[in-house]
């Protein structure tokens, strides 16, 4: 068991517009990304950010050995009880995951 | 045809020597974005640019009169970082400035963008808004209270301008894509080749290595293919880059969604030509049936008022909820009978705490300034002496990184409209201005 960032060469988060949060992994090579699109639960991600799993989009994109993560932003960019304006440093719950 | 982005945002800056190369050989086209949603909702709503005035002219006076010279129109999406009215002045305003101090004359083509209440509410009723996100449905009461709203145009408004033969075009909230797009379509060139290259673009030079939203990039549009290669010398384009660079701030890595469609990337190849440039194939564009525009619009919340502090004892940093807990009471309290129901919202921002410090933001968003100034005030004093049980720290709770300790933040605006209007024409939200300088 290893955490999710030990594995990927880049993790990163940021907004996709306003109402939506976007995590881009990239991996040094498509074993790597194989790997963690096999195991990385949908379900533990609705937990590390508490969301419904319906809402989360994984999808794989291969040209560039990545998996994209997105889903609605609990609390959208700039309402009153945001603390991260550009969404940039939402990734550490995801990057905890273990593998 | 070459087309030349100046960087990645319009007061980001470049290297001048850059720029200078990529002019070196013919340039049809120089683009430049000038803002983005990212900052949040505040600029749109106050009317003000995110971006530094004399960093904004310092891009435009190197980039203006080489683009003139070369007879490349020179075009500038989402003026003043939010492109409603006020921000699309500004920027005129600073090209005017430039233009007399260097002596520089041109036809300028200027769109608008905004849109009214009474357009987004007949766009309500006649059920043409589509929802982004469901946890973000558009109501009457939000687009009542939106203090500004604005459509975020596509090519089209640009076509119409570059076909008028103006030089420099200067426009309220559009799409990033549009810039680069809008020649490329208007000569003829496929429309996914188009959007993928534009989409690539718009960061400026974001899509080489070393990396630098802050540099020029150009690209070449072929009938079948796109080429891109930095300007400077010293970056390069690599497949791993461009291809890396369709996943950014977009949900989907895909596909990229346009007012008059959208690109599908799915069978996009990438080449690495030499070794500083990138080719593309196989971007395709579908066109939508119906067409659509988004609409971005704010509210005003209130006025905010800040306390920042930080607290270094383990046991007051363990009691902290507690602590909050007390002073929220007390609050409530001391303003029941003073100020009026709900005319204040408080957050404690904070981070660390667990093995270490916990810093804390007192956050405090009133109806008017002075409601914040008291609540706040409230807040930091009660908070510093709030007693606890085992507290051996009786002297204070906080430490204040700042005299005075509160700040004043000012008007607070938040997201009110973010919603997809269904158009009958992309031209419908533009207004144009066109003149000579």
């Amino acid at each position: 068991m290893k955490k999710l960032v030990n594995y990927t060469q880049i993790l990163r988060s940021k907004n996709a517009g306003p109402l939506f949060i976007t995590f881009d992994l990239i991996f040094s090579g498509s074993d790597e990304m194989e790997y963690v699109l096999k195991r990385l639960k949908r379900s533990d991600v609705a937990l590390a950010y508490g969301i419904d799993e319906k809402e989360i989009d994984i999808i794989a994109y291969k040209v560039v050995n990545s998996i994209k993560i997105t889903f609605p932003r609990l609390n959208i960019s700039g309402s009153l009880c945001d603390t991260d304006i550009y969404g940039c440093q939402m990734h550490m719950p995801l990057a905890n995951i273990e593998i | 045809m070459k087309i030349v982005a100046l960087c990645g945002l319009l007061g980001y800056g470049y290297s001048e020597e850059a720029l200078r190369i990529a002019f070196s050989e013919k340039v049809d086209y120089l683009g430049v974005d000038a803002g983005s949603t990212d900052p949040g909702p505040y600029y749109l709503g106050s009317g003000k640019s995110f971006t530094d005035r004399a960093a904004v002219k310092r891009d435009i006076s190197l980039a203006l009169p080489l683009a003139l010279e070369h007879k490349a129109p020179f075009i500038i999406g989402t003026a003043g970082g939010a492109g409603s009215c006020s921000h699309v002045e500004w920027l005129r305003e600073i090209i005017f400035e430039v233009a007399r101090e260097q002596g520089l004359h041109f036809k300028l083509g200027t769109i608008y963008s905004d849109v009214t209440k009474e357009y987004v509410m007949e766009k309500l009723n006649s059920g043409k808004i589509r929802n982004l996100s469901e946890h973000f449905p558009l109501t009457h009461e939000a687009v009542e209270e939106s203090e500004r709203i604005v459509s975020q145009v596509g090519v089209a408004p640009f076509i119409k301008l570059l076909s008028e033969g103006v030089d420099v075009i200067v426009s309220g909230r559009a799409c990033d894509t549009a810039i680069y797009a809008a020649p490329c379509i208007m000569k003829g060139y496929d429309a996914g080749l188009a959007f993928h290259m534009a989409k690539i673009m718009e960061c400026g030079a974001m899509c080489s290595e070393p990396v630098a939203a802050a540099d020029v990039m150009q690209a070449y549009i072929y009938d079948d293919h796109f080429e891109l290669r930095p300007a400077n010398p010293a970056r390069r384009c690599t497949i791993g880059r461009v291809a890396a660079h369709t996943l950014y701030e977009q949900s989907n890595p895909y596909l990229i969604f346009e007012p008059d469609g959208v690109c599908d990337l799915t069978h996009s190849e990438f080449v690495q030509k030499d070794e500083r440039t990138v080719s593309v194939t196989g971007s395709l564009f579908k066109e939508a049936e119906t067409k659509t525009l988004k609409l971005e619009g704010v509210k005003r919340s209130g006025y905010r008022t800040i306390c920042p502090a930080t607290v270094y004892d383990p046991l007051t940093v363990e009691k902290f909820p507690e602590i909050v807990k007390t002073v929220n009471a007390f609050v409530k309290e001391n303003t029941q009978k003073t100020l009026p129901e709900n005319s204040y919202t408080v957050n404690y921002k904070t981070s660390g705490g667990a093995e270490s410090s916990l810093g804390v933001v007192i956050d405090v968003v009133g109806k008017t300034q002075e409601i914040a100034d008291t609540v706040c005030a409230l807040i930091r004093s009660r908070m510093l002496h709030c007693d606890y049980e085992g507290r051996k720290s009786t002297a204070g709770n906080l430490a204040f990184p700042f005299s005075p300790s509160d700040i004043h933040v000012g008007e607070v605006y938040e997201f009110s409209v973010f919603h997809i209007a269904e158009v009958d024409s992309l031209l419908e939200t533009s207004e144009f201005t066109v003149e000579e300088v």
